[in-house]
């Protein structure tokens, strides 16, 4: 885990952590020491520490209940994935299965594993245990029937969590830890165990993504890592531990990623450093020529590699951005004119070169784009500059970079910082989606006045109830969204799919256009029933960035309203949870025409809303419709 | 490196393991004397100490160590230019 920094006097640190008197300041602390590269006692000791604030509840830590069920010991593994957690700002309670317990755990209805009652379920199942005793000598056909019954039995459990539980299953894959029976001809016989686990974990992963459950991949990092750093036979003998115990925090790590993700607390965006970084040398002392980069040189080479690595994460979605101490019009140059450069300026959706100090510019680069602080990943070779961002912006990720650049796009990707669960096309538009706002930027500075703005927008909202193709990205905007956003509820995808087909629900989808293309699907209400009669409870409503200030939150009310009054409703209530990130939306019900039931009255404290349908007064706007609900 | 050294390398670790600073090891210290030194501990304990000397001792080592003195030894023994 060589992106996070070492840290000199781990003892001492973690002692004044652990003194601070105030729990959230002491959870802070903690977590800013769970961002070090700690060893195996390191995290035992970070881990005990962190015991005292079990239970609590503590702004800017969800709580999240996972339990990791499987096949071998996994106790070992439980204080690494709380102290992976507390990187990543969560606070888990972990429940691990017992050794061999997996099937009965999750088939006895009355087991340990419901008591817990857990958000999220981790199989880690041996491959041994998944596939069964198969002699080598097993026929082509004899195996593909192992592995579908394999494959079906792995089903069957998931979907009796799912039944059972309001759930996010995580599938670890299958560990290859076996041994070559004929040597390279292993992959030419059906039967040899490497042969059956390869075809077993691309079966599950098919499996897993057509029923929406989550892929832990360690057997993809085992194979990069080798065996040796994943598997100890000396402690699968000692005490069935197929993890062994260093590597434990990695593992933990991995499963956090994905837990983070699903909330939509990976980064969005990319910011890079230019000199030393993007390409050698300091192109303000040696010019445009004089640089380092591209074919032919070895070190040109590997700065490229970082270059190339940035635009595949760009063409997947994440924002790019620099962040450099430079002339602007030197560094603007570099792109436009050197001829082995492969970013081009118009890739940055953020470009601030100048002489300010580098904590500043990536507030302001997080301004422009409208996204939190915590969604930038900072990558600059400077050390001095990345321990004045770490120090400054603890929220921003700074990857510790090598010494040798040839390893900076391994470090950043080993990192995982842009985890994803999920690939829509929205994702896939996004760049163009950034590429659009500036247009419409340029047609805002022409127009006179807002409104004709927005008429010149030629804006149309299509709308309807949650379909089964609109789950994806309805699960993945709730959980990501935090600006415009009522109440902060994180929702499972199960959770999404049980509100669309339950009739005592509301929900609503929204998509707009407009002159410039699609917006894609940008905002989402989920009614709930409440037991005032007649009325309907406003669980949550979100609305993507993009889209503020075009008026689409007064005609989705408008259409909300007019919904619920064809189910004979007479009033909305709502909650507004006040947090770090949704100030954005405070007057919004009050702009609405909402009544204040109670709260509010002190600066975040939450606050309830009611309003009177009977009473209502639909706002005028300037978004043609498309659509029923 | 002495056996003295060594064995207080292993009272730090073991320390710092179970968060008990009263812990002081000695050659003929047994497991049960020590309060939590459990069986999952003693798996980290051993891992911890295998990184800290760059040591690797056999299945068969750890299943007979019958002291903290018969660690020490075999530390001393499998350490490089012993």
């Amino acid at each position: 885990m060589n992106w996070l920094p070492v840290i000199q006097r781990f003892r001492e640190e973690l002692r004044a952590a652990d003194a601070a008197s105030d729990a959230q300041r002491r959870l802070q602390l903690l977590s800013l020491l769970a961002a070090h590269r700690l060893g195996l006692v390191e995290t035992l000791q970070l881990d005990r520490a962190l015991f005292k604030s079990a239970g609590l509840d503590i702004d800017g830590f969800a709580r999240v209940r996972v339990a990791v069920v499987g096949s071998a010991t996994l106790d070992h593994l439980a204080p690494a994935i709380r102290v992976a957690a507390l990187r990543h700002r969560l606070l888990l309670d972990v429940h691990t299965g017992g050794y061999g317990q997996y099937r009965q755990e999750i088939l006895d209805a009355g087991s340990p594993l419901y008591a817990f009652t857990p958000q999220v379920v981790v199989l880690a199942v041996t491959a041994n245990d998944a596939m069964g005793d198969v002699p080598v000598t097993a026929t082509e056909a004899e195996v593909s029937a192992a592995l579908t019954h394999a494959v079906d039995e792995m089903r069957a459990l998931w979907r009796t969590l799912r039944d059972r539980l309001k759930v996010t299953v995580i599938q670890q894959t299958l560990l290859d830890r076996s041994l070559p029976v004929f040597g390279s001809y292993d992959r030419s016989v059906a039967g040899t165990p490497s042969h059956m686990i390869r075809r077993l974990n691309d079966l599950l992963a098919d499996a897993a993504r057509s029923d929406g459950v989550l892929l832990l991949d360690i057997e993809q990092h085992k194979q990069r890592d080798g065996i040796d750093a994943w598997f100890d036979v000396r402690r699968w003998l000692q005490a069935k531990q197929e993890i062994r115990p260093e590597a434990a925090a990695l593992y933990g790590e991995l499963l956090v990623r994905i837990i983070a993700a699903q909330r939509g607390m990976s980064r969005k965006c990319l910011v890079l450093d230019l000199d030393n970084t993007l390409w050698g040398g300091v192109i303000g002392d040696d010019g445009i020529d004089g640089i380092i980069l591209g074919e032919g040189s070895a070190q040109g080479e590997a700065h490229l590699a970082l270059q190339r690595y940035a635009r595949q994460l760009m063409d997947r979605g994440i924002l790019l951005a620099v962040c450099s101490k430079n002339d602007p019009a030197i560094a603007e140059a570099a792109f436009r004119d050197h001829p082995e450069m492969l970013l081009r300026r118009a890739d940055f959706a953020a470009f601030v070169a100048n002489w300010h100090d580098k904590a500043a510019n990536l507030e302001a680069i997080a301004a422009q784009l409208n996204i939190g602080i915590d969604s930038l990943v900072f990558v600059d070779d400077n050390p001095i500059e990345r321990a004045r961002v770490r120090e400054a912006l603890p929220m921003v990720a700074v990857p510790e970079l090598p010494d040798d650049p040839a390893e900076y796009a391994t470090t950043l990707a080993a990192a995982g910082y842009f985890e994803a669960v999920s690939f829509t096309s929205e994702d896939r538009a996004r760049v163009e989606l950034y590429a659009k706002e500036s247009q419409r930027t340029a047609l805002l500075s022409e127009s006179k006045s807002v409104a004709d703005f927005l008429r010149g927008l030629d804006m149309t909202v299509e709308y309807g109830q949650f379909g089964s193709n609109d789950l994806v990205r309805v699960t993945q905007l709730v959980n990501k969204t935090n600006q415009f956003n009522t109440t902060t509820r994180r929702y499972a995808a199960e959770e999404i799919a049980a509100a669309a087909s339950t009739s005592a629900y509301i929900t609503l989808q929204f998509r707009l256009r407009d002159r410039f293309g699609d917006n894609g699907l940008v905002s989402t209400i989920i009614f709930g029933p409440n037991d005032e009669p007649a009325t309907y409870e406003l669980e949550n409503w979100v609305m993507s960035c993009r889209v503020f200030g075009r008026e689409l939150e007064f005609e989705a009310m408008n259409i909300a309203v007019e919904t619920a009054l064809r189910r004979n409703a007479r009033g909305f209530f709502a909650d507004y949870i006040p947090t770090k990130k949704n100030v954005v939306i405070k007057d919004l019900f009050t702009s609405l025409g909402f009544d204040r039931v109670s709260g509010g009255t002190v600066t975040d404290q939450p606050s309830r809303w009611f309003l009177d349908l009977s009473r209502y007064v639909p706002r005028q706007t300037s978004i043609a419709r498309r659509g029923a609900a | 490196m002495t056996e003295n050294d060594i064995l207080s390398d292993l009272t730090i670790i073991l320390r710092d393991l179970l968060g008990d600073d009263s812990i002081m090891l000695a050659m003929d210290t047994q497991r049960e004397h020590v309060p939590n030194w459990d069986s999952f501990n003693y798996i980290n304990f051993m891992v911890a100490v295998e990184q800290k000397f760059r040591v690797k001792f056999k299945v068969s080592d750890i299943e007979t160590f019958p002291n903290v003195g018969a660690i020490v030894r075999q530390i001393a023994a499998l350490r490089p230019g012993a």
